[in-house]
């Protein structure tokens, strides 16, 4: 309701942006009649339920297809992204949060703290930048527009760039998380008990320690979803990539509210789901939490 | 003795933030940081010789030189003043919505967990449904449906991280308000709005002080972010984002007219947050290792 009413307020005519400033009075009526811009607000809103209800958008006001297509369409890009973001975090993220920890305010556990902050610090542009100026100018190992097109290899080897740069800030959040967690569950007794009866120190870090500390890894990457598909729309601006954030930009450019609205009721979709698998997740990591 | 007495409170107030500063010394440097380029921003005129607006296409796409120190962009604009004129943009947006959403933020938290019942379910729904949405994808279109300029963009952040803090606040007042001094304060006679004000505020505001220079890092990076999409105060008015979108355009020939300005915003969000990690460790002893 909120994205309706907000979009519903906005100035300007959709009429008026969509067919120009030269389109007769007659065509501005037709497409005001047409997409139900004169009936009240309360039956637009009407409207917009029910056919949320039947699990459709509406279509858009300017190219005609209906929303949930377009988006559709684009999303699968959008989360390839965001996958691949979160992969490059858990693999570059984990290890070096555990090592910071075992290393506790040693010169490295230093070292990583302040790079760490230094990764949550970057904005997503300066980060795409700087890897499109040295990894495909520079060096010319990856392209610097990032289609996602091609065979399976392709596709992959172009997602490279645009994902690590997502995932810088991943790593960041990642890395401070399994530091802390670790560092907590380092503390514990059952921990002491199992050095004291002569553990291995690889089967101690990884059998009974990093067990218990990834539910707070499992909630952050959950948590920070929301923020990856947001950054993922700059990523994917800067890499001229098709997703959801191109469609974002054109949708504004347009003054389309239906795809606007649409847009923002799947992207609030996502982040419930996103929180239902991060539940999910926590029952297969600790057998203590049991699903209902 | 009397005298010494009252004193020592205030004393080892000190005493101990001096001892913290000491003892944290990438917070030290963040605090150094900040106020630095705060104050670059603010004495702009009187640093730069150049103006912010003042075109010469003669001079355009220089690279570093003397004259200007991280060179010009497309239309000549001398980039470091563009800069600093720019970052006055970020920390006003920046500061100001976190301000707001600060006071309003906690001030719904704590009438929410004060209160209970039925407000505190309105209010915490109501926050509940604005954290669903993606921060940067809200703030987004606040700014695309309502206009781009300043209050508009001020009033896209506040509403995005507003629910963050009324969050914060929520959870000690709960406990806060089973307290003896507050039941002391209620038997006084005190009105709920006072004991809200007076008795429950001043006890979470540690935790929401450092949870405002987190956000205030964020608030700035988002007005970066909307400028970067287009949606940022309107041009000439530098904005780092603007900034750093025209000299993207730019990228093969000459990159440092995008670079500079990013890194501007690199370092106030890093400084912010280098300020609000030492914080969180010298208020959350848990947190701190």
């Amino acid at each position: 309701m909120i994205v309706f009413v907000m979009i519903r307020v906005a100035p300007g005519d959709p009429a008026l942006a969509i067919l120009g400033d030269n389109a007769s009075q007659e065509a501005l009526d037709a497409f005001r009649d047409r997409m139900g811009l004169n009936d009240s607000m309360l039956v637009q809103f009407g409207r917009f339920l029910s056919d949320l209800a039947q699990g459709s958008l509406g279509t858009s006001m300017v190219s005609g297809k209906p929303v949930v297509t377009s988006v559709m369409e684009v999303l699968p890009y959008t989360l390839e992204l965001a996958l691949g973001a979160i992969f490059f975090g858990i693999i570059i993220g984990l290890p070096l949060g555990i090592i910071s920890a075992l290393w506790r305010n040693g010169w490295f556990d230093y070292f990583l703290r302040v790079v760490s902050l230094l990764g949550l610090s970057f904005p997503a542009f300066l980060t795409a930048i700087l890897l499109i100026l040295w990894l495909s100018i520079e060096w010319r190992i990856f392209p610097v527009i990032s289609s996602p097109t091609g065979g399976p290899i392709d596709r992959i080897y172009n997602l490279i760039l645009p994902a690590f740069s997502l995932g810088v800030i991943m790593v960041a959040y990642i890395m401070r998380t399994a530091r802390s967690a670790m560092l907590d569950v380092l503390g514990e007794d059952y921990i002491r008990t199992a050095r004291a009866k002569g553990a291995p120190v690889r089967r101690l870090i990884l059998h009974h320690a990093l067990r218990n500390a990834l539910i707070p890894i499992v909630t952050v990457v959950g948590l920070y979803f929301g923020l990856l598909i947001g950054n993922a729309v700059l990523t994917e601006i800067i890499f001229n990539r098709p997703g959801l954030g191109k469609l974002i930009v054109l949708s504004l450019n347009q003054r389309d509210y239906t795809t606007l609205q649409g847009l923002m009721v799947i992207s609030a979709f996502l982040i419930v789901i996103v929180n239902l698998l991060t539940d999910i997740c926590y029952a297969l990591v600790d057998p203590r939490v049991k699903l209902k | 003795m009397t005298l010494t007495d009252t004193n020592a409170p205030k004393r080892t107030k000190m005493a101990s933030l001096l001892r913290l500063a000491r003892k944290n010394k990438l917070s030290a440097f963040g605090l150094l940081m900040f106020t630095l380029i705060v104050l670059a921003s603010v004495f702009a005129p009187f640093i730069s010789p150049h103006s912010p607006l003042d075109q010469n296409i003669v001079e355009r796409l220089q690279d570093r030189s003397a004259e200007f120190i991280l060179g010009t962009d497309t239309f000549g604009r001398d980039t470091f003043t563009r800069i600093l004129y720019g970052l006055r943009v970020s920390l006003l947006i920046g500061l100001t919505s976190t301000f707001i959403a600060m006071v309003l933020g906690c001030s719904l938290g704590i009438i929410a967990g004060y209160r209970g019942g039925w407000i505190d379910s309105l209010i915490m729904r109501v926050m509940d449904m604005l954290l669903a949405f993606p921060t940067l994808i809200t703030g987004l279109f606040i700014v695309a449906v309502l206009g781009a300029n300043v209050v508009n963009i001020v009033l896209a952040i506040t509403v995005t991280i507003l629910p963050k803090f009324a969050r914060v606040a929520r959870a000690p007042t709960i406990s806060l308000k089973e307290r003896e001094f507050v039941e002391a304060a209620r038997a006084l006679g005190y009105s709920d709005i006072r004991i809200m004000a007076v008795h429950i505020a001043p006890n979470i505001l540690g935790e929401v002080v450092v949870l405002a220079s987190l956000w205030a890092a964020y608030a700035i990076r988002v007005e970066a972010y909307l400028s970067f999409i287009g949606l940022g105060v309107a041009p000439p008015t530098p904005t780092l984002g603007t900034m750093i979108r025209d000299g993207f355009n730019h990228i093969l020939d000459a990159p440092f007219v995008s670079i500079y300005p990013g890194f501007a915003v690199l370092f106030v969000v890093l400084s912010l947050n280098l300020v609000g990690d030492g914080l969180r460790d010298a208020i959350d002893p848990k947190l701190r290792d």
